[in-house]
């Protein structure tokens, strides 16, 4: 297990690297002088040269490129062009209302998402699981940043409980993890309910059922566990889609976290915040799909083996 | 399904052809799903004909109108007709879905035989760089292109199919890695068939009824991911007529109490990808029956 682990671990590393090539041409690419958006609309023409020297934007592309991984891997960001702080205080300042909103987001939409797919599997064919599969493919047809503008104007404003946008208070999570989580939810239902179809149709259940176990123990212990192998593992996917949804929800919400800081930085052309970020939601995806797949190797031993 | 070797005396019966339209016919969802999606065509294709208003054009007189007999959807900020506007939208929205889609589609069916197929190096370099793609979300990967490209419709339809060929490569390859060893194949490759004709006559064709149930299913996602990047301001210019752009614009209005202003649009996108999603779920079911 733990070579499997750390084979998987290293697998990695090889993608990463390619993956910060591709982000640093990407950002290389992009319009836009960097040093002339750094010193500044009204700098001087010897200002904007002093600021590409400053920032080593007149070196080779291999030099900045090393100098770029090599400060990348002690934790030096950059200095953000915006407000000429450090990138990684703006991240570090980000990244725990992405994490609290998505953890909140994944908790209510994994465990809705499950309990629907059982419930649904369970009265198959009839009016319950018509009517919770509508709602699950209407859920994974809605644009979520919608069903945000919709809570805003319909729950967040007529009631103030809520803010309509930004973190004030703890309750002010609630609409933007709802809107996150929807379509998770969704994707967790219509998953769920077919794992648990398929695994009823093993010979094990229909065995567990020969030899007169309860309807309870067949249903958690024989079915349910056994549809749990692919339903976690889809669910740890969806974690890693959480992230990429959170970019669009965080600007609905006005939301201050990686996503909203991400777009901001694309907007004015922050390119030292733009190639962090990619790099950041690039390896903490690649985490989660990793973290994943050696859970999967855990539950079902025989995924080990490739 | 042409491929399929059959007697001629069975064919005459029933091809899986006619067996697969006699399912999707009995399938009301499908049917539904279909009478819905042919309706979103004709209005797109006829928006000159049949909106009320040029969906540019403000009516001074009727500024964030509700709806009126005169504008039946109401009017934004500007006095510009709504139902003219989702009209012109769902020309862009389908254009967008069916074009990126289509681009990715090729792109991973090509790579995805060759990888299959010949195996080696060719095998590893093409999987290898889906694999980079995956490390992207989907959403990041558009943010990323449409940053790069600059915003624009052209750039949007890009940034979203470069999302779509690692899905449809690693999909045919899956099945091209099973079809190459298949009895027919050996037999035509036994009588002197070459790689191009294997590739492309014999295995593709088998491969294509879980394409077409994942390219369905793609032009729904990739719909929702165009809205959202004209949401967040980085699709078509504002004032073009897109629904994630008319949901942006949105704000403001709604702020102030109109429910017009973001229901329709929503709703029109909403319906759009549900359609594409039912008939994806319905291919599926009516293309493999085991799979239900």
């Amino acid at each position: 297990m733990l070579s499997y682990a750390l084979r998987r671990l290293l697998g990695i590393i090889p993608v990463l690297i390619v993956v910060s090539l591709l982000v640093f041409a990407f950002v290389k690419l992009m319009p836009g002088d960097p040093a002339r958006i750094y010193a500044g609309p009204d700098a001087s023409l010897e200002a904007v040269d002093a600021a590409r020297h400053q920032l080593g934007l007149d070196q080779p592309l291999t030099i900045q490129y090393l100098q770029w991984v090599g400060n990348f891997l002690t934790g030096d960001l950059g200095i953000a062009y915006r407000n000429r702080q450090p990138v990684a205080d703006a991240i570090g300042e980000s990244f725990f209302p992405t994490l609290w909103l998505s953890l909140a987001a994944f908790a209510w939409s994994s465990v809705a998402g499950i309990a629907i797919g059982v419930f649904a599997a369970r009265r198959r064919g009839r009016w319950q699981d018509y009517t919770a599969m509508s709602i699950a493919v209407c859920g994974i047809s809605m644009p979520s940043f919608w069903l945000g503008l919709l809570l805003i104007q319909y729950v967040a404003v007529p009631f103030g409980l809520f803010a309509t946008s930004g973190y004030a208070k703890p309750l002010d999570i609630v609409l933007p993890a709802i809107t996150l989580g929807s379509t998770v939810a969704a994707v967790m239902a219509r998953y769920t309910r077919s794992a648990y179809l398929e695994a009823t149709h093993e010979d094990y259940v229909r065995t567990a059922r020969a030899k007169g176990l309860t309807n309870r123990m067949v249903v958690w212990k024989h079915t349910f566990r056994n549809a749990l192998i692919p339903v976690l593992t889809m669910l740890g996917l969806q974690f890693g889609f959480l992230l990429s949804g959170s970019i669009v929800i965080e600007s609905v919400f006005s939301w201050p976290g990686l996503g909203w800081l991400l777009i901001e930085s694309i907007k004015t052309q922050d390119q030292p915040v733009i190639q962090a970020l990619v790099m950041l939601f690039v390896t903490m995806f690649l985490v989660i799909n990793l973290v994943v797949d050696l859970l999967y190797g855990f539950i079902d031993p025989s995924a080990r083996r490739d | 399904m042409t491929s399929t070797t059959a007697m001629p005396t069975a064919a005459s019966l029933s091809s899986p052809f006619q067996r697969w339209r006699r399912r999707f016919l009995r399938h009301r969802v499908a049917l539904a799903a279909s009478v819905i999606l042919l309706l979103l065509v004709v209005i797109a294709l006829l928006a000159p004909v049949l909106a009320p208003y040029n969906p540019y054009q403000s009516d001074w007189l009727a500024i964030s109108s509700f709806p009126t007999a005169a504008h039946w959807f109401g009017t934004d900020e500007l006095g510009r007709d709504i139902l003219s506007r989702i009209m012109y939208g769902a020309r862009l929205s389908l254009w967008v879905g069916l074009a990126s889609v289509s681009l990715g589609t090729i792109g991973g069916i090509v790579l995805g035989l060759i990888a299959g197929f010949k195996g080696g190096w060719l095998d590893s370099l093409i999987m290898r760089s889906s694999d980079v793609l995956f490390a992207f979300p989907g959403m990041l990967l558009a943010i990323a292109v449409v940053a790069l490209l600059g915003p624009g419709l052209n750039n949007v339809i890009l940034a979203v199919a470069i999302f779509s060929v690692p899905i449809f490569a690693r999909l045919v390859r899956a099945q091209t890695l099973t079809l190459r060893h298949s009895t027919y194949v050996d037999a035509s490759r036994s009588v002197g068939a070459s790689n191009t004709t294997l590739m492309f006559r014999h295995i593709l064709p088998a491969t294509l009824p879980s394409v077409v149930v994942y390219f369905t299913m793609r032009i729904g996602s990739s719909i929702l991911t165009a809205a959202g990047l004209s949401f967040i301001g980085l699709g078509p210019e504002p004032d073009v007529p897109e629904w994630g752009n008319m949901l942006a614009s949105s704000r403001s209005l709604m702020m102030a109490g109109a429910w017009h202003v973001s229901v329709f649009p929503g709703m029109a996108i909403l319906i759009t990808v549900l359609v594409f999603n039912l008939l994806g779920d319905a291919l599926r079911d009516t293309l493999d029956p085991k799979a239900r």
